[in-house]
C-alpha cells in the first residue's frame, strides 16, 4: 500500500495527478509517430495512422499507407492510400475515419478499413487547397473545418447532415494564422484564430476582435490553442511560454502559468474530469510532458519516446510507439481513501477489512471507529465509487472487498450500487482487455452509455461479447441479443465468398424465431450488398409477410410481393402493390398478373368499377370475360347512356358479348330489350305518356289502362308473354279500372287459364260483390267453397261443402259461421259431419 | 312462457364498456389539439408501408360535421347530438350528393371509407378551391380508413387539402348480447364482389375483444371468410402478445361463421316475433319505426328494441301464434294490478302511485305498441296469403312438391307481387335443389325480367356468381369441367381465391346435409309452438336452422370431428378448424359463454333458435355479426336497382 500513491503527482494543494500504463503497445510500427499523420478516436476508440502521408513521389512502394488500430494497438485494416494528398485525419462520434484531402473531398472509412462515402468541402478548395482541417465534435454529431489556402473557413457541424458554411473573411489576414481551433457554443459552431497578438471569432455572420481577459503583457503570437473536451475552456499558450486558461467564452480567466518554454508544444490539451474544480493543460514537447494548473508548479514528465495525447472526458490518453498511458486526476474518492495518512471512512474500512483477512481483532478497532462516527455508509460508498475508477482489477477486488464487508454492519443498506457497479466493472474489465482494447474508465463508460458501447462492439465485429455481455446485463431482448444477432446478420451477408444457401441457412440456425429480429432488415442489407436472391431467401423467414412487401418492390420482384401482400390479408398492402404494378407494368402485363390474382383482381375491380370505368372495360376484354363485358354494357345502357339509339347500341354490344360468353339466353333477353325499347320509344312518340323502362309487364299494363288493348295484345304476342301472365295482368288492369263490362267480356273471351277464383278475388279487392258473385260460379269445384265464402254466401259454401264431403272445406265454411245469421248453416254442416261420421 | 334462463346460466360480460371507449374516441377525434398516441399504431402501419408520414393536422375549435347517412343511426346509439355539440361541433349535416350549405371555416366528415365518399368530399373542396374559398377539412374513416381512399383524395388532387384519422369504432354493443359492426355491406363486399377489405376489421375487433375479455380458449370456425379472419386476429395477437397472456378468460368459446355456410336459414320467412318485427318494419340499428298504424296515433315512434324493453323481452324469442295469447294475458295482469288500487287505503294508494302507477304505465305503453304491432302484421301478413307462401317454403325446405313450389313461385312472379319475395323463393329453391333445372332456371328469370325490368339481367348474374340462384348441371359434362374448375380453384393460391368460378364448382348439397344433420324433425302429430322442442321452434317445428344445428353439434363434439361428411357437403373441407389451447385457467361458467360471430350477417332467428339452445344446454350465447341480416336485405344486396 506504500507504494501504491507513487504515481500521485501533487499539483496545487488539492490535487494529485497520476499516470498509469494501460498498454504496453503491440505494433510494430517502423515510423517514428512524427512521421505520421495520427488520429485517436476518444472513448477509447481506435487509432489510424497514415504513414508517409507527405510523400510526393508515385511509386507504389512509398504511396502512403493507412493503418488502423486498437487501442491496444491491435491491427484493425490497413490499406494503401491510393487517392490525393490527405492534410487531415478525424474521428467522427460513430467511429468513421474521416480523411481530409487536400483538394477538400473527405473521404469517410469504417473501422475495418471499408469505404462509406465521400463529400466535399466545397469547389473553391479545389484551387485553394487544404492548409489545415480539424474534426470536431458537437451535439450534433461530428463536424469538419477547414481552413483554405486564401485563408478562408468553412465548415460543416454535422457531416451526417452535410451542409457547408463558409465563414467570414478575417480582414487583413495574409498569411496562415498560428493557430486555430473549432469552439462549439450554444449549439453553433465557430472559428477561433490567432494571428499575431490578436485573437478572432468566427462565426457565420461576422469577424470579431477577441482578448482574452487578464491575458499578460507582452505577447506577439499565440503558438498553441486547446479547447476542453466538453468545449467549456480554453488555453492558449503564447511566444512568452505564457499559458493562459479560462472559460471558452473568453468571458473570465482561471488562472495562468508561466513555464518558460518558448519552443512551440507540440501538442496541448485539457485535462479535467466532469463536476472537478480542478483544471489543469497537459503540454507536450518533444521530449517533455507538462502539467499545469492553478498551482506555481507543474508537473514535469519525460518523455522517452515520440508520444500523442488523446483529449478524453476525464484525462489523456498518452501513446508511444511502445506504450499506451492514461493520465488523470485522481478522483475525490481514491484520494480519500488512499491518500497517505488518510483517516476518511472509506480508507478506515478498507483497512478494517485487511485486518479482517489477517483474522486481526484490529478490524474491529476500525470498524468502531467508523461506527462511532456515524460514518459507516459514507465509507461503504466510498468504497464502492473508489473501485470504479481503479484500473488494477486487483484493486477493485480488495476496494469492493471492503464494501462488501462494511455492508454487513448496515442494516438496509441499498444493494444497487454495489450490484451494478460488480456489474459495471466487469463489463469495463472485459472490453478493457487487450484484444478488446477499449480502455475506457468508469465515467467515460457512464458517458457513452451500454447501448453506445454495445453499438461499438458491433461495429468491431464482437458479437460474442457483446451478446455475452447483454446476457450477463439481461437486457431486454430487442434491445440486446436480437439486436446483435440483426447485427451479426447484417455482416453475415457481407460475405461474398459463402454461398447463398449457407448464409441463409446459418442466419436462420442462429436467429431462429429471436423475437424483435427483422429478417426484413437483414434481406434489406443483403439486397444492398446486391445479393437479391440471398434477400429473397432470407425474406423466406420473415414470419409477417407484411414486412416482406416493401423490400420486394424494392428489389422489383412486384408480382412475388403482390402474392406476399395476398398472403398477409392486409389489403391496403395489396393495393399499395397493385398500384406499384400498375405504373411499373404495361398494361398487358398488369392485366396478366391480376389475372393469376382473383383477390387482386377483385379489389382492383372494385376500385375501377368507382374510379375507372373504361379500365374495368378493358380488363374483362383481356380477360376474355364476356359475361362480365355483358353485364358491363347492360349496366351502361342504363347508368350511362342517355339517348336512346346510344342505349340500344350499348345493349347490341351486350348481346354480342353474352352470345361470345355462350350466355343464349342473356342474349336473346337483351335483343328482347332492344325490341322493347324501340318500341317504347314508339309507343312514347304515337299515344305519349311515359312507356321508356317500364318491363314489359308494365308496358302491357299501361296500355291497357290506357285503352289501348289491342296494342296490348299485340305486344303480348310479340314478346311471347304467357297466357297465364296476360290474364292476371288484363285482370288487374280492368279491375283497376273499374271496367267492369271488358272484364265479364275479357272473362268469356276463352277459358280462363288461371281459374276464376282471381276474378272473384279482385272483385272483392274492389269491394264488387255484385260481379264478384258473377265469376263465383264459375270456379272450378276445388276452389268453389273458398270463392263463396269470400262473396260472402256462407251457406251455399256449406251446402258445396257437404256435397263434397270434405272436411277440411267443412270447417273452413265452419270457421265462417259468425253470429245468429249462420246458425242454421252451422247447425247444417254439424249434422253432415255426424252424418259422415256415421257412414263410416 | 318466455323461458327464464336456467338459474346457473353465466353472467353475460358488461359490453357497455365499447360504447365507452368508441366515444371518447370520438370526443377525442374532434378535440383533439396535440398530436394522439395510443389509439393506433398508424405510424407503424405507414412505416411499413413507407408511406410518406403526414403530421396528423389539428381541428381545434368549432367545426361543421358531415356524417354519412349509415352512421347516423350507429352514432346516435353512443353519442347524440348534445354530447357531440359540447365537444366542439357546431352545426351537423348529412353526406348526401350535394352542395355543402355549411358557412363554417372548419369542416370534418364522418364516413365510411368509400371511395363515393371521397368523391363527394373531392367535389367540396374543389369547389371552394374554384371560389378561392380556403377552409380547413378533416376526414375520418369509420372504422378504417383503406389506402383506396388516399388514392382517390390524391387523384382528384385534394390530398394535401385534407388531413384524416380513423375512428375506429367497429363494435356496437346492439343488446346485452349482441354486438354489430353495423357492417351491411360485407356481405355483398365479400359474397359477391370477393373483396376481403372488411376481413381485417373483423380480425381487429376480434383483437379488440380479446384485449378487453381475455382470450378465448377455444376457437372453431367454418367457411373461408372465418379462416381468413381468424388467421388474421392471430397475427395481431402475436404481434402485441403479452398483453392478453395471463388473463383470465372470461369467453370460453368462439365461433366463426361464414353467411354462405348456410344461405338457407337467411332465406326463410321469420316467424319468431322479433324476426316478424324485422321483416315487417325493418330494425334498423337495434330500434324500429313504428307508423301510425301500430301506435294508433298520427305519429310514427321510434322504439329501442332490446332487453331492457320488458314487455319485448318476453316475447321476441316466441313464435308468433304465441305472441297474441301472451300479450292479451298480460294485458289481463296488468288491468289486475291497476285494479288492486279500488281497495287501497290512502297510505297504499299514495304507495302505489309513487312506486308502482310508472312501471304499470310504462309497461302499458310498451304493451300497446307490441299489441298494435302484432295487429300491423297480422293484417299485412293475411293479405299476401302468409299461410300459402309458408307452406310453399315448408315444402322446399322438405323437399316434396318441388312442381307445385315453381309454378306458385311463377304465380308469385306473374303477380308482381314482391321482385325481392320472388327473388327469394327463388334462391330458396335453387339452394335446396342443388340449382334449378335448365328449363325452370330459364323460364323463371324471363318471368322476372318481364315482371320488373331487364336490369335484373344483371341481379341474376350476381345471384348466380354468388351461388344463390344456379343452374342443375345437365349430365356429366359439366361435372368434369367442374372438377377441372374445382381442381383450379384449389391449386392457386392456397385457397384465397374467390371468383365466378368457386361458386361454379360449389354445390349447395342441402338435401343431404338435411339428412345427415337431421334438420326437418320427424312430427308425431302437432308440433307445439307453446313448449318447444328443439330448435326448428323459430320455423313453426319444419326446420331446425343450418348454422345453429352445426354450432350445436360442434359445441356439443369440442370440435369438428365426425362431421366430415358434413363439412365436406358444405364444401369446407378446407375451411373448418378448430383451436384449443390447453390452458385451463378458464373458469367452468366462462365455459358456457360463447361467442358467436356470423360473418355476412345474421338473422334474428338465428339469434333466438340459439338463445333456445342456451337454455337448453345451460350456455349463453353472444352473437357478434357484421350486421343484422333477414332475407329481403340479402337479396338488395344482391340486386342491380337503377339509379
Amino acid at each position: 500500500m506504500d507504494c501504491y500513491t507513487a504515481n500521485w503527482n501533487p499539483l496545487g494543494d488539492s490535487a494529485f495527478y497520476r499516470k498509469y500504463e494501460l498498454y504496453s503497445m503491440d505494433w510494430d510500427l517502423k515510423e517514428e509517430l512524427r512521421d505520421c499523420l495520427v488520429a485517436a478516436a476518444p472513448y477509447g476508440g481506435p487509432i489510424a495512422l497514415l504513414r508517409n502521408p507527405w510523400r510526393k513521389e508515385k511509386a507504389a512502394s512509398v504511396r502512403p499507407v493507412l493503418d488502423i488500430y486498437s487501442a491496444s494497438g491491435m491491427p484493425l485494416a490497413s490499406l494503401l492510400w491510393k487517392s490525393g494528398p490527405v492534410v487531415s485525419l478525424g474521428w467522427s462520434a460513430e467511429e468513421e475515419l474521416l480523411c481530409v484531402q487536400e483538394d477538400g473531398a473527405v473521404l469517410v472509412y469504417g473501422l475495418h478499413g471499408d469505404f462509406r462515402r465521400h463529400f466535399s468541402m466545397g469547389n473553391e478548395v479545389l484551387q485553394n487547397r487544404v492548409l489545415d482541417a480539424r474534426i470536431f465534435h458537437t451535439e450534433f454529431g461530428s463536424g469538419v473545418a477547414i481552413l483554405t489556402g486564401a485563408h478562408r473557413f468553412t465548415l460543416s457541424a454535422n457531416v451526417g447532415d452535410l451542409k457547408l458554411r463558409r465563414m467570414p473573411e478575417v480582414p487583413g489576414l495574409q498569411s496562415a494564422p498560428s493557430c486555430w481551433t473549432a469552439l462549439c457554443q450554444d449549439r453553433v459552431a465557430h472559428i477561433l484564430l490567432a494571428v499575431g497578438p490578436d485573437l478572432y471569432l468566427l462565426d457565420h455572420a461576422a469577424c470579431s476582435a477577441v482578448t482574452p481577459p487578464g491575458l499578460a503583457p507582452g505577447v506577439s503570437s499565440f503558438l498553441q490553442m486547446a479547447v476542453s473536451f466538453t468545449y467549456r475552456h480554453l488555453a492558449l499558450f503564447t511566444d512568452t511560454g505564457y499559458i493562459w486558461m479560462g472559460t471558452a467564452s473568453l468571458k473570465e480567466k482561471l488562472c495562468e502559468f508561466n513555464c518558460n518554454i518558448r519552443a512551440p508544444p507540440k501538442q496541448m490539451v485539457w485535462c479535467s474530469r466532469p463536476r472537478s474544480k480542478e483544471r489543469a493543460v497537459v503540454v507536450a514537447w518533444e521530449r517533455r510532458l507538462m502539467v499545469v494548473g492553478d498551482a506555481s508548479e507543474s508537473i514535469q514528465f519525460v518523455l522517452d519516446e515520440d508520444s500523442y495525447l488523446v483529449p478524453e472526458l476525464d484525462g489523456v490518453r498518452i501513446f508511444s510507439r511502445s506504450t499506451h498511458e492514461f493520465l488523470h486526476e485522481v478522483p475525490a474518492a481514491s484520494e480519500e481513501i488512499f491518500k497517505i495518512a488518510s483517516m476518511a471512512p472509506g480508507a478506515l474500512l478498507l483497512e478494517a477489512q485487511k485486518e479482517y483477512e489477517k483474522e486481526s481483532q484490529k478490524a474491529d478497532e476500525y470498524l468502531r471507529e467508523i461506527q462511532e462516527l456515524g460514518q459507516l455508509t459514507q465509507a461503504v460508498q466510498q468504497c464502492i465509487e473508489a473501485a470504479g475508477h481503479e484500473h488494477q482489477p486487483d484493486m477493485q477486488k480488495s476496494l469492493l472487498r471492503a464494501a462488501s464487508f462494511g455492508k454487513c454492519f448496515l442494516d438496509r443498506f441499498p444493494p444497487n450500487s454495489f450490484v451494478h457497479m460488480c456489474q459495471d466493472l466487469r463489463v469495463l474489465n472485459a472490453v478493457r482487455d487487450y484484444h478488446i482494447g477499449i480502455p475506457l474508465t468508469y465515467s467515460q463508460y457512464k458517458q457513452l452509455t451500454i447501448q453506445v458501447l454495445l453499438d461499438r462492439l458491433v461495429l468491431r465485429r464482437l458479437y460474442p461479447l457483446a451478446i455475452q455481455i447483454c446476457e450477463y446485463l439481461r437486457l431486454p431482448e430487442v434491445q440486446g441479443v436480437s439486436r446483435i444477432l440483426a447485427h451479426w446478420a447484417c455482416y453475415k451477408v457481407q460475405q461474398k465468398d459463402v454461398s447463398d444457401e449457407d448464409v441463409a441457412r446459418a442466419i436462420n440456425q442462429k436467429l431462429g424465431d429471436t423475437p424483435g429480429v427483422s429478417y426484413s432488415d437483414i434481406a434489406a442489407r443483403a439486397y444492398g450488398c446486391g445479393r437479391t436472391e440471398l434477400a429473397i431467401k432470407l425474406l423466406e423467414y420473415e414470419p409477417r409477410s407484411g414486412e416482406q412487401v416493401p423490400l420486394l418492390l424494392k428489389m422489383k420482384r412486384s408480382k412475388l410481393a403482390l402474392s406476399k401482400a395476398i398472403e398477409s390479408g392486409d389489403t391496403d398492402l395489396v393495393f399499395t402493390v397493385l398500384l406499384h404494378l400498375k405504373n411499373e407494368l404495361n398494361r398487358g402485363d398488369f392485366f396478366m398478373t391480376l389475372r393469376n390474382q382473383p383477390m387482386a383482381l377483385s379489389l382492383y375491380r372494385q376500385f375501377c368499377k368507382h374510379q375507372e370505368l373504361e379500365t374495368l372495360k378493358d380488363l374483362y376484354n383481356q380477360d376474355d370475360n364476356h359475361q362480365e363485358l355483358g353485364s358491363f354494357h347492360i349496366r351502361a345502357s342504363y347508368a350511362a347512356e342517355e339517348r336512346i339509339e346510344g342505349r340500344v347500341a350499348a345493349l347490341q354490344t351486350a348481346a354480342d358479348a353474352f352470345y361470345k360468353a355462350k350466355n343464349e339466353f342473356a342474349a336473346k333477353a337483351t335483343e328482347d330489350q332492344m325490341r322493347l325499347l324501340r318500341l317504347q320509344r314508339r309507343l312514347e312518340d304515337e299515344l305519349g305518356g311515359q312507356f321508356l323502362d317500364l318491363s314489359l309487364h308494365d308496358t302491357v299494363t299501361t296500355l291497357i289502362l290506357g285503352g289501348h288493348n289491342k296494342r296490348a295484345e299485340q305486344l303480348a304476342r310479340d314478346f311471347r308473354v304467357p297466357d297465364k301472365r296476360l290474364w292476371w295482368l288484363k285482370l288487374t288492369a280492368l279491375a283497376d279500372l273499374e271496367d267492369w263490362e271488358e272484364l265479364e267480356k275479357f272473362s268469356k273471351s276463352k277459358k280462363s287459364p288461371i281459374g276464376y277464383l282471381p276474378f272473384v278475388e279482385i272483385c272483392m279487392k274492389q269491394h264488387n260483390k255484385y260481379e264478384a258473385k258473377k265469376y263465383a260460379s264459375r270456379v272450378g269445384p276445388e276452389q268453389k267453397v273458398k270463392a263463396l265464402l269470400l262473396v260472402g254466401d256462407v251457406a251455399q259454401a256449406a251446402d258445396v261443402a257437404i256435397e263434397h264431403r270434405n272436411e277440411a272445406e267443412l270447417s273452413l265454411v265452419l270457421s265462417h259461421c259468425t253470429g245468429a245469421t249462420d246458425g242454421a248453416t252451422a247447425d247444417k254442416i254439424q249434422r253432415a259431419r255426424a252424418q259422415a261420421q256415421k257412414n263410416q | 312462457m318466455a323461458f327464464p334462463h336456467r338459474p346457473d346460466a353465466p353472467e353475460l360480460p358488461d359490453f357497455s364498456m365499447l360504447k365507452r371507449l368508441a366515444r371518447d374516441q370520438l370526443i377525442y377525434l374532434l378535440e383533439q389539439q396535440e398530436t394522439r398516441g395510443g389509439w393506433e399504431p398508424e405510424w407503424r402501419r405507414q412505416q411499413r408501408r413507407g408511406v410518406k408520414c403526414r403530421p396528423r393536422s389539428q381541428l381545434p375549435g368549432k367545426k361543421d360535421l358531415f356524417i354519412e347517412a349509415d352512421l347516423m343511426s350507429p352514432l346516435d346509439r353512443i353519442a347524440n347530438v348534445s354530447i357531440l355539440k359540447q365537444h366542439e361541433v357546431d352545426k351537423l349535416y348529412k353526406v348526401e350528393n350535394k352542395p355543402a350549405l355549411s358557412s363554417s371555416e372548419q369542416l370534418c366528415f364522418l364516413v365510411r371509407p368509400r371511395i363515393k365518399n371521397m368523391r363527394y368530399i373531392a367535389s367540396l373542396v374543389n369547389a371552394d378551391k374554384l371560389a378561392g374559398r380556403t377552409r380547413k377539412y378533416k376526414v375520418i374513416f369509420s372504422p378504417q380508413k383503406f389506402y383506396a381512399c388516399e388514392m382517390v383524395l390524391e387523384e382528384e388532387g385534394i390530398y394535401g387539402d385534407v388531413s384524416c384519422d380513423e375512428w375506429a369504432f367497429s363494435l356496437l354493443p346492439l343488446d346485452v348480447d349482441l354486438l354489430s359492426m353495423e357492417l351491411p355491406e360485407f356481405f355483398r363486399d365479400y359474397f359477391l364482389e370477393g373483396d376481403q377489405r372488411w376481413i381485417n376489421t373483423v380480425a381487429q375487433a376480434l383483437h379488440l375483444l380479446s384485449t378487453l375479455y381475455g382470450p378465448f380458449p377455444n376457437c372453431y370456425g367454418i367457411g373461408r371468410c372465418a379462416k381468413m379472419a381468424y388467421e388474421l386476429w392471430r397475427n395481431l395477437e402475436e404481434e402485441e402478445d403479452g398483453e392478453t397472456k395471463g388473463r383470465r378468460p372470461e369467453i370460453g368459446h368462439i365461433f366463426l361463421l361464414d353467411r354462405d355456410v348456410d344461405f338457407v336459414t337467411a332465406l326463410c320467412s321469420q316467424v319468431v316475433y322479433e324476426g316478424l318485427v324485422d321483416d315487417t318494419f325493418r330494425i334498423k340499428c337495434g330500434s324500429v319505426d313504428f307508423g301510425p298504424e301500430v301506435t294508433s296515433s298520427d305519429k310514427s315512434l321510434k322504439v329501442l328494441l332490446n332487453a331492457e324493453d320488458k314487455v319485448f323481452n318476453e316475447i321476441r324469442n316466441e313464435h308468433f301464434s304465441n305472441v297474441f295469447g301472451f300479450l292479451s294475458q298480460k294485458a289481463r295482469n296488468l288491468q289486475a294490478q291497476y285494479d288492486r288500487r279500488r281497495g287501497m287505503d290512502i297510505k297504499q294508494m299514495k304507495n302505489f302511485v309513487s312506486q308502482e302507477l310508472k312501471g304499470l304505465k310504462q309497461e302499458h305503453r310498451l304493451l300497446s305498441l307490441h299489441i298494435g304491432a302484432c295487429e300491423s302484421i297480422m293484417k299485412k301478413k293475411t293479405k299476401q296469403d302468409f299461410q300459402e307462401l309458408i307452406k310453399t317454403e315448408h315444402a322446399l325446405l322438405e323437399g316434396f312438391n318441388i312442381r307445385e313450389s315453381t309454378s306458385y313461385i311463377e304465380e308469385h312472379i306473374d303477380q308482381q307481387v314482391s321482385p325481392i319475395e320472388s327473388l327469394r323463393l327463388m334462391c330458396l329453391l335453387s339452394i335446396t335443389e342443388n340449382g334449378l333445372i335448365p328449363k325452370d332456371y330459364r323460364s323463371l328469370k324471363t318471368q322476372y325480367l318481364q315482371s320488373y325490368g331487364p336490369e335484373h339481367l344483371l341481379t341474376f348474374s350476381n345471384l348466380r356468381r354468388a351461388g344463390l340462384l344456379t343452374e342443375q348441371a345437365p349430365g356429366d359434362t359439366l361435372t368434369a369441367v367442374e372438377s377441372k374448375v374445382s381442381k383450379l380453384v384449389t391449386d392457386k393460391a392456397a385457397g384465397k381465391i374467390t371468383d365466378a368460378f368457386s361458386s361454379l364448382a360449389k354445390r349447395s348439397n342441402f338435401r343431404a346435409i338435411s339428412k345427415k344433420l337431421n334438420l326437418i324433425p320427424r312430427v308425431d302429430g302437432e308440433y307445439d309452438l307453446k313448449v318447444p322442442r328443439d330448435m326448428a321452434y323459430v320455423f313453426s317445428g319444419a326446420y331446425v336452422p343450418l348454422s345453429c344445428r352445426i354450432i350445436e353439434q360442434v359445441l356439443e363434439r369440442r370440435s369438428w370431428q365426425g362431421l366430415d361428411e358434413v363439412v365436406r357437403l358444405l364444401n369446407c373441407s378446407d375451411f373448418a378448424f378448430t383451436d384449443m389451447t390447453k390452458e385451463d385457467k378458464a373458469s367452468s361458467e366462462s365455459l358456457r359463454l360463447i361467442l358467436v360471430v356470423f360473418l355476412g350477417g345474421c338473422t334474428f332467428s338465428e339469434i333466438s333458435a340459439l338463445r333456445f339452445l342456451g337454455r337448453e344446454k345451460g350456455y349463453r350465447f353472444i352473437f357478434l355479426t357484421t350486421a343484422v341480416t333477414n332475407s329481403a336485405r340479402l337479396m338488395e344486396a344482391m340486386s342491380e336497382v337503377k339509379a
